[in-house]
């Protein structure tokens, strides 16, 4: 089979990060408006992202969102219904699934019941013609590498959980494919096996520099294991960037709310004399005019409980659940709940009431219809209640304006 | 300390839903045995006289006997005939509906039909089908200028015409669970082989066969008990002609009983088929189920 190589379009390499690794490119992955129609309906909606030499990228989102459906059309499992997708400089999208040169892991693992693990590892270069003094060679390597060597010889059906994740892992590997693809490979564990995978898989991909595009609804894999984070919602993609920006700067209140445990209260706010206040609640003006009928997003995580004395904004408590290092207090404020995690044992009862306070910079806005983040500053609520001058709240505005969306 | 009462009421209670299978079974499949093999041992009574115990004289006539011989040779073409052949025809017919295709659900349904057919009508059709001069065949044949052979009439092709309406009218059954075998198989297994570059034939020797070698299994010692208990056709088609030509063990049986009435020959050669039965599945099972993968 002749293999082309076809320039990219210049548009696709637009993120590029590391010019000076160009034998790397083997391991670029990139996606130009790539959608998959079902019968009509679009599961995945035109999208467009290239992911680097080595690194990690997660796609996050609900099911039903169009991520695993991307992952498939990227293996080749599914055909793209329009668009190109691009692996190594090499426009794949007609190529047949064993020759895009990348490797799998499903999330039922895809074990062969019939064959030992030694032959489920070896089977890809089987395949392959790979000659058998070689297979040994790399099987023996690779079964250390994920501690298999002991259980070569039994059967998928004598194994542990972890054990066939890891035999799944090690049929990845083997192929010594410079790209690997996950789809929700940690959903069948339990939760304390979840952690340990986590650790390991990110590990193994480190030590190897694979490229890996890991499918998960799971924001906490989302956010321990991947370099980046691309955020799916109804086929489209929602935000795309590193953990640290889906947390700190939603691009929309759906990224808000999915990002974190337990997620950002949005609260719905209302215009008051002084400024827009948490509706139901006109004592304290949170912000100004502006963001009136659009969301306030707050973490739990940024909210402090203070004595009814202090300035905030006032509360009442719901209940309180204690997790042991915190505990999550449910609060009403006017027709609004909120969730605070607080450090240590509960010292509040149900029907107490106390003050709300949180730094500026914790204020989150997003738009009251399309839900898209607002560059909108909140007024300082623990301060002494005076309402803010324009520029007194320019100045604990976010520097940045809106986050542009991908 | 279990209660020694609950356990024995466990216990009663246990023997009482097996007691309908058991009476069934005892009646209609132990009890009969039994009583063949006893009477294997007889010579039929005549004018009354009750029967003579002879000791194994009936085997000794089986064995000098050589239409039984000729009855046995043809069963094992019979069965060497129709056994492989439906079963490679029931996987690739399987194969086939299991993909993507449109009407598929039509062509299940056509490749099952000759299994819902009433035997009978189904011969009755094929002696149409093979009849020497106004048959479909050798109509056909004509066409093209060659003079066919009398299907059914000639010893040298009326086994073989046998045999092919046999296929014929298994493989569509087990086609069935073939299919229902191959849905099971998680479409998984196949995309992970594909990613690496599986061929189809590749991945069929190496993943689907050896997955579907239980069905296999149990396909083939249906298929068994099926060529040695066969009567129905060759009511319809030949009667065991010509010159027992078609004969099949089960078929010999029946004559022996009920058109020369000689019960206790017909016990004998029955129980000569139950042994020899026993013994092929015994080592089908060792050999077999050895190498055999059970989800």
């Amino acid at each position: 089979m002749a293999q082309q190589v076809i320039r990219l379009p210049v548009r696709a390499w637009h993120s590029d990060t590391g010019q000076g690794m160009s034998n790397d490119n083997n391991k670029r992955i990139t996606l130009d408006d790539v959608s998959k129609h079902w019968a009509g309906a679009a599961a995945v909606d035109g999208i467009s992202f290239t992911v680097s030499p080595g690194e990690f990228v997660i796609l996050l989102g609900p099911s039903g969102c169009g991520k695993s459906t991307t992952l498939r059309m990227i293996a080749g499992l599914e055909p793209a219904s329009g668009g190109r997708i691009w692996i190594a400089e090499r426009d794949v999208t007609p190529l047949a699934p064993g020759e895009r040169g990348i490797s799998m892991v499903f999330q039922s693992y895809a074990l062969f019941p019939h064959l030992s693990v030694a032959d489920n590892i070896v089977f890809g270069l089987r395949s392959r013609k790979v000659p058998k003094a070689e297979r040994s060679e790399r099987l023996a390597r690779v079964a250390e590498l994920v501690g298999l060597t002991e259980y070569l010889e039994r059967k998928p059906a004598q194994l542990s959980g972890g054990q066939r994740q890891r035999v799944a892992l090690a049929r990845a590997i083997i192929s010594e494919h410079p790209i690997c693809l996950m789809d929700e490979p940690l959903s069948n564990l339990d939760a304390r096996l979840r952690g340990e995978m986590r650790r390991e898989i990110k590990a193994l991909q480190q030590r190897l520099g694979m490229t890996v595009i890991y499918v998960t609804h799971d924001q906490v894999e989302a956010m321990s294991m991947g370099d980046r984070v691309i955020l799916m919602q109804e086929g489209r993609i929602v935000q795309d960037g590193t953990p640290g920006e889906l947390y700190d700067r939603p691009a929309t209140a759906f990224a808000a709310s999915f990002i974190g445990s337990p997620a950002m209260n949005l609260v719905a706010l209302a215009a008051a004399a002084d400024g827009a206040v948490i509706d139901g609640e006109p004592r304290c003006h949170v912000a100004s005019h502006a963001a009136k009928g659009h969301w306030l997003g707050l973490r739990p995580e940024s909210i402090q409980l203070a004595p009814t004395e202090a300035p905030g904004v006032p509360a009442e408590v719901v209940d309180a659940e204690y997790l042991g290092a915190d505990t999550i207090v449910r609060l009403q404020v006017g027709s609004q709940q909120l969730r605070a995690r607080v450090p240590g044992v509960p010292d509040r009862r149900p029907g107490d009431a106390c003050r709300l306070q949180w730094e500026p910079r914790a204020m989150h806005f997003f738009d009251g219809e399309s839900g898209q983040r607002l560059a909108l500053a909140g007024h300082d609520v623990a301060a002494p209640p005076h309402p803010l001058t324009p520029d007194e709240a320019l100045s604990v505005s976010s520097p940045h304006g809106i986050h542009p969306q991908e | 300390m279990a209660n020694p009462t609950s356990d024995r009421r466990m216990q009663i209670y246990g023997a009482l839903l097996l007691l309908p299978a058991a009476v069934l079974l005892g009646t209609f499949a132990y009890l009969p045995t039994v009583a063949t093999l006893i009477n294997s041992l007889f010579l039929p009574g005549f004018r009354g006289a009750p029967p003579a115990f002879v000791g194994l004289e009936n085997y000794r006539v089986l064995i000098e006997d050589a239409t039984f011989w000729q009855v046995a040779r043809n069963n094992l073409f019979y069965a060497l005939g129709t056994i492989p052949a439906s079963i490679a025809l029931a996987l690739g017919m399987a194969l086939f509906v299991n993909g993507r295709l449109p009407g598929r659900g039509l062509v299940r349904m056509a490749y099952f039909t000759p299994t819902i057919l009433p035997m009978i009508a189904a011969a009755n059709i094929w002696m149409f089908f093979y009849a020497p001069q106004i048959g479909l065949f050798n109509h056909l044949l004509e066409g093209l200028g060659i003079s066919g052979p009398n299907w059914l009439g000639d010893p040298g092709v009326a086994l073989g015409s046998v045999i092919v309406m046999t296929i014929w009218k298994e493989a569509g059954f087990f086609m069935i669970f073939y299919l229902a075998a191959l849905q099971s198989i998680p479409p998984e297994l196949e995309e992970a082989a594909n990613l690496e570059g599986t061929g189809r034939w590749s991945y069929f020797w190496r993943v689907t066969f050896p997955l579907l070698m239980p069905t296999t299994l149990f396909v083939l010692i249906n298929a068994l008990i099926n060529a040695v208990r066969v009567v129905d056709h060759l009511f319809i088609l030949t009667k065991g002609g010509p010159n027992n030509a078609t004969n099949l063990l089960l078929y010999y049986v029946y004559e022996n009983a009920f058109s020369f009435f000689d019960r206790t020959y017909a016990a004998t050669i029955t129980v000569v088929i139950l042994l020899v039965l026993a013994v092929v599945a015994t080592i089908k099972f060792r050999v077999l189920d050895r190498r055999t993968h059970y989800q």
